[in-house]
């Protein structure tokens, strides 16, 4: 592959040159992007209201001190696992089928954790004093609280942002190369941003050799902070004494969740992708029955954790944790714990068990479910707890307020929106990526008919 | 070391709620109108928990005041993240309002749930808005409070101690809810004295505390049993009222 020197191939003898016209404004996306644009408006237009009104206008009361701020906190934290932890995984073990895949999981994942890293802010009493939270040195001496989870997450969650967005950029820099090469325009802004993140790639040898190890070392590197991250999401809960929360399966429980919405995204993402920018040939239905298989995998994996977890507690019938449990499984929460049920594990496990059913369309319905499955999950932990106190006397209830609500449909839109800005900028699949592919496959091809010459040769 | 901490008799109370009022009078606690207080923001420090004993039709129901138990190791405190809550070397569980940034992971660790939370900017309908305690701040939205055993009350008997040259002494502190309780059910001193009315009051058979299994090591002793048995049996001391007889 050292061959391969960015922006030299003709377009008419590289079938992988389509690609690279992907990355261009459209109308249907600019509309797209100006609908949820108007969402994003929303999102910070609701949050000033709220940081002058004061959480009052939130759902939220004593003792549901948390509500689907903290919800969404998880839930988009958890869809950032998508891309960095799979691309990663898939990578590591040399998974050919990632190739077209990759750059699109990648980017969920940045988007997610941006969106995500936002609910602890909009959450918090006063959000302006976020900065608290962090060590920084001020003539007081006064540092952040180490032994509060909140604090692990604030480093946990920078860890992860800056990991991925390196993991994102960095295998991008041969395709933003080529971008800037084919660029007719030279004084535009598009040519200038491609020029700087390209950061000056000729595609010399040893530029190659320097991205491959590059490459190695964060995929390696990134999968232990993926795995961190949501563990000490779940340590928000799990580290307390509030009966539901306090469990050791936490952690692990966690993060097999997130990988769980996070593939159920990765799925509708590329199903959206693949028909509106005609990318059929490039994830085809081989890349989504593979990627149905794993996320098959996970549907299995999700819902023995979640009957571990719920056996448990119901058997074991301490009191505290007993009315928690009582009011999940028949109480207020009980309709929402079925459908969560029916959405995360029977509705997947029917659609992907089957050939048919990991085609495009069948994953996308079954990842729809996940999505709002995974969220209901999120929920399911959350609020029940919080509404079941110790002591008798405050029995919680909670319902989300007009102004949560609309955050949150504001946050799902800036997450689109983002994701809607970057399809249009940047190629949404692997350029140098799938063409290695094509090349190695070629040279397999080519080694496989020498070999069997050579056999049939020996043999007559 | 002073350990600050309270006794109280659910044998004598009658859930009157004069220690409600008074302390929200005392503390500057804000009123949150009709709408707030039906979603369970109502903010007082101390509230009164009713728990129905006995089968119908022989029940009666006890009433139980719960505030800050003002825990010797208390789950509130590990969990902010910029230490707004803390304990100090008197036993008190306090709060440092400037410094909370409002994340309410300390009022979801507390098992007696009795951290309140400013929804709103604190606000007081006429004439209650005239006539706040100088002596306590009052608190933004967004920041988190609750019981502080009338610190400023403490800090007051302090000055006037140091201003008499002598030591504090047993009954100078008395919290807002002691002080305006009709029957005398509270009780409030230093725990670390033996010979402090509380501590004999907590010595009795008939304590308890609340939630004490989970190990948080009150600082609030509750006293329960009614007149008959181990008062009388046991020789023990005079109830709270009459203790001061």
């Amino acid at each position: 592959m050292t061959e391969m020197a960015a922006g030299t191939a003709p377009a008419h003898h590289d079938p992988e040159a389509s690609l690279l016209e992907v990355a261009r404004p459209r109308p249907l996306l600019l509309v797209g992007s100006a609908v949820t644009g108007l969402l994003v408006v929303l999102l910070f237009v609701l949050w000033g209201y709220q940081a002058k009104e004061g959480l009052g206008v939130a759902g939220i009361n004593r003792p549901v001190f948390w509500g689907i701020y903290i919800v969404n906190f998880v839930f988009w934290i958890g869809i950032s696992h998508a891309g960095t932890l799979i691309s990663a995984i898939l990578r590591v073990v040399h998974a050919e089928w990632r190739r077209p895949l990759t750059r699109c999981a990648e980017a969920v994942t940045v988007f997610a954790l941006m969106v995500g890293g936002l609910f602890p802010l909009i959450h918090m009493g006063r959000p302006w004093l976020f900065y608290w939270l962090l060590p920084y040195p001020n003539y007081r001496g006064l540092v952040p609280n180490f032994r509060s989870p909140l604090v692990w997450d604030v480093a946990a969650i920078t860890a992860y942002l800056i990991g991925s967005s390196l993991y994102l950029l960095l295998p991008m820099i041969p395709d933003l190369a080529m971008l800037r090469d084919r660029s007719s325009d030279r004084g535009g802004v598009r040519y200038r941003l491609y020029r700087l993140l390209a950061l000056g790639w000729r595609g010399t040898p040893l530029q190659w050799a320097a991205l491959e190890r590059g490459i190695g070392i964060l995929a390696v590197a990134v999968i232990p902070v993926a795995v961190s991250v949501h563990t000490i999401v779940s340590w928000d809960f799990a580290m307390t004494m509030t009966p539901g929360w306090n469990s050791t399966i936490f952690g692990p429980y966690f993060v097999v969740g997130a990988i769980y919405s996070g593939i159920a995204v990765l799925l509708l993402a590329m199903a959206i992708l693949r028909r509106g920018l005609h990318l059929e040939h490039v994830l085809t239905d081989k890349t989504f029955d593979n990627l149905g298989r794993l996320c098959l995998a996970m549907t299995l994996i999700w819902g023995y954790f979640t009957f571990a977890e719920h056996l448990t507690t119901w058997y074991a019938g301490d009191a505290a944790s007993d009315s928690v449990h009582h009011a999940l499984m028949s109480g207020r929460f009980g309709n929402l714990f079925w459908l969560m049920i029916f959405l995360n594990v029977i509705v997947p496990f029917a659609l992907l068990v089957t050939r048919r059913g990991r085609r495009p369309l069948g994953a996308a319905i079954a990842a729809i479910g996940i999505v709002i499955g995974m969220w209901l999950e999120r929920l399911l932990i959350v609020v029940p707890s919080l509404s079941k106190p110790r002591l008798p006397g405050l029995d919680g209830s909670y319902w989300p307020s007009p102004v949560e609500l609309g955050i949150m449909l504001g946050s799902a839109g800036l997450f689109v929106f983002l994701y809607f800005v970057f399809v249009q900028v940047f190629p949404i699949v692997s350029i140098w990526e799938v063409r290695e592919g094509r090349e190695h496959k070629a040279v397999a091809a080519g080694q496989r008919a020498t070999e069997l010459a050579r056999a049939g040769g020996g043999t007559v | 070391m002073t350990r600050w901490g309270m006794v109280i008799d659910t044998d004598r109370c009658t859930g009157c709620e004069a220690c409600v009022v008074a302390c929200s009078a005392e503390n500057n606690v804000p009123t949150v109108g009709e709408d707030d207080a039906a979603m369970g923001r109502a903010m007082h420090w101390l509230r009164i928990e009713r728990v129905v004993e006995g089968e119908f039709p022989d029940t009666r129901v006890r009433f139980v005041p719960v505030l800050c138990q003002h825990c010797g190791a208390a789950p509130c405190e590990p969990v902010c993240p910029v230490y707004a809550t803390y304990h100090n070397d008197e036993g008190l569980n306090a709060m440092v309002y400037s410094r909370c940034v409002g994340t309410r992971f300390c009022a979801n660790n507390c098992p007696y749930t009795v951290r309140t939370f400013n929804w709103r900017k604190p606000a007081w309908p006429e004439p209650l808005d005239r006539q706040l305690n100088p002596d306590v701040s009052v608190r933004p939205a967004g920041v988190m409070e609750k019981c502080t055993f009338c610190v400023q009350r403490i800090h007051d008997a302090r000055h006037e101690a140091d201003a008499d040259e002598r030591e504090l002494r047993d009954g100078d502190v008395s919290p807002a809810c002691a002080q305006s309780c009709p029957t005398q059910a509270i009780a409030f001193g230093d725990l670390a004295d033996p010979e402090s009315r509380v501590s004999r009051l907590a010595r009795s058979r008939r304590a308890f505390q609340l939630l004490d299994d989970l190990g948080t090591a009150p600082g609030v002793v509750y006293r329960r049993g009614g007149l008959d048995l181990e008062e009388t049996v046991m020789g023990e001391l005079p109830l709270p009222g009459a203790a001061d007889d």
